[in-house]
């Protein structure tokens, strides 16, 4: 799994993460969205909200409620996957929910919810992490109030040595994976799992490498949302110097 | 002591991005944590004076009480309409609310004066977080709406299309002989007797919604109705 050269089975090194692509308000019928490539991942976040609620019991008085569906389409991974939910996604659409909740100020919007669809279209390991990061960006995009963005990244074991950013392989036959998501001007901690086992020491490398991560992820997020917007300013700005031109 | 504003004016800022330090008033779409000032919104940095402010460029409706709305009746009971409102409250338009009548209505009666599909003109007189928004339709200009063109854009962009004191609707209204209602949800209605002004009308509010945050707008619209509409006045003569 490790070289002797200290090089991934993909070849990258034990604190590198996989290429990025990031890109918001992809679709158009949702009111945010946001596409992320992770290596092989490729996962699409749509959200919508604030609005009415239904069924009206899920009302909460005092803030938004918050629904989150995590889905691998069936040809996301190397078997089809059976399209009915599995244990697996009703367990991620959870976890996603729970780690994006305290970013979201939802006591804005009393008595509405907020719905976030994840749908993972190719699965290549890490990708509760991936969709946590896509999520963020579309609520960020459907103009509800944020503290933060929400990063995420995973950290995790292979043949003894602990590396970064694990992918499928890394996952299925490493010792330890540890998804941590980071709001990192709050230094908030949103959500840490760990299946397979760590020493204290390891655990606390793991830890800080996938916090490292999460800070890497938070300035592409950063990047890719003012690059959607910008483009807009950016087009005004070239009709004004054209329209100045024109006047000169 | 006041202390640093790390924003320019007009900067594009995301949530989570840091605008000011000390001790300025957050006002809104910016909390306070500390000394440190942060966006919650996709939006432009503002300051005025203590004030720190983001206009978001992308938001939904949040109903105040006095704000004049356009909306869309989609349900009828006994004693009054459901109203959507391009907020995620569903607004009540209560039966004696509505024209002069005081008494209570049968339901023939609220079917006939507004149906399913009809659009109103009204003003929110209450609304609080508990409560889905009260409105009225009983005031000057407020009431059923029979004819025009709606348009919907961002609510966030509605104050730059009324302009300082109302002077780019001034402007659209006295130069396209149109008539603008627009209601503070982002739905605005236009009302043209000829529709070439009406087209001009809508694409001048569309490049206005598009182009909110940038400097010299009014001349930029000024120029297309220059353009657009006394050319076309001219081309008649």
């Amino acid at each position: 799994m490790i070289d002797d050269k200290g090089l991934r089975l993909d070849g990258r090194r034990p604190d590198e993460l996989r290429s990025i692509k990031l890109q918001v308000g992809v679709l158009d019928n949702a009111d945010g969205s946001a596409y992320i490539e992770q290596g092989k991942n490729k996962i699409i976040a749509g959200v919508y909200g604030p609005r009415e609620i239904h069924p009206k019991h899920l009302i909460i008085p005092d803030r938004a409620a918050i629904r989150c569906r995590y889905r691998m389409a069936p040809f996301s991974t190397e078997e089809r996957k059976h399209p009915a939910p599995s244990r697996r996604e009703i367990e991620i659409s959870k976890v996603i929910r729970e780690s994006l909740e305290p970013s979201i100020l939802s006591e804005y919007y009393p008595r509405t919810v907020i719905d976030i669809f994840v749908e993972a279209l190719q699965c290549d390991g890490g990708t509760r992490c991936a969709s946590i990061v896509a999520a963020s960006l579309a609520l960020a995009d459907a103009g509800i109030p944020l503290k933060e963005l929400v990063s995420s990244c995973s950290a995790g074991k292979v043949k003894g040595h602990v590396i970064v950013d694990l992918y499928d392989l890394e996952d299925k036959y490493g010792e330890a994976d540890l998804p941590v998501a980071l709001m990192p001007n709050h230094n908030l901690v949103t959500l840490i799992q760990m299946d397979g086992k760590l020493s204290k020491e390891e655990f606390e490398k793991a830890f800080n490498m996938a916090l490292e991560g999460c800070r890497k992820i938070r300035n592409l997020q950063n990047d890719a949302l003012k690059r959607k917007y910008k483009l807009e300013s950016d087009t005004e700005n070239s009709k004004d110097s054209e329209s100045k031109e024109e006047g000169k | 002591m006041l202390l640093t504003i790390l924003a320019q004016k007009k900067q594009l800022v995301i949530p989570g991005e840091l605008v000011a330090k000390g001790e300025y008033d957050p006002d809104l779409n910016v909390y306070k944590d500390g000394e440190n000032i942060y966006s919650t919104m996709i939006g432009i940095f503002e300051s005025r004076g203590n004030r720190i402010s983001v206009v978001p460029l992308k938001h939904c409706y949040f109903p105040f009480v006095d704000d004049i709305i356009i909306g869309k009746i989609i349900d009828v009971g006994m004693s009054g309409w459901s109203v959507d409102i391009n907020s995620p409250y569903l607004a009540l338009l209560p039966a004696t609310e509505f024209g002069a009548r005081q008494n209570y209505p049968k339901r023939r009666e609220t079917t006939q004066s507004l149906s399913v599909g009809d659009l109103v003109k009204a003003k929110i007189i209450a609304f609080d977080r508990s409560r889905d928004p009260l409105l009225s339709a009983r005031d000057r200009g407020l009431g059923k709406i029979t004819h025009g063109r709606m348009i919907k854009i961002t609510p966030s962009k509605i104050p730059r299309l009324i302009g300082k004191e109302g002077s780019m609707i001034n402007m659209l209204k006295k130069e396209s002989a149109c008539s603008l209602s627009v209601g503070q949800n982002g739905i605005v209605l236009v009302t043209c007797s000829s529709p070439k002004n009406e087209e001009v009308v809508v694409e001048l509010i569309k490049m206005i919604e598009h182009e909110a945050h940038t400097q010299g707008l009014t001349d930029r619209v000024s120029e297309v109705i220059n353009r657009k509409l006394r050319g076309v006045k001219t081309g008649k003569a």
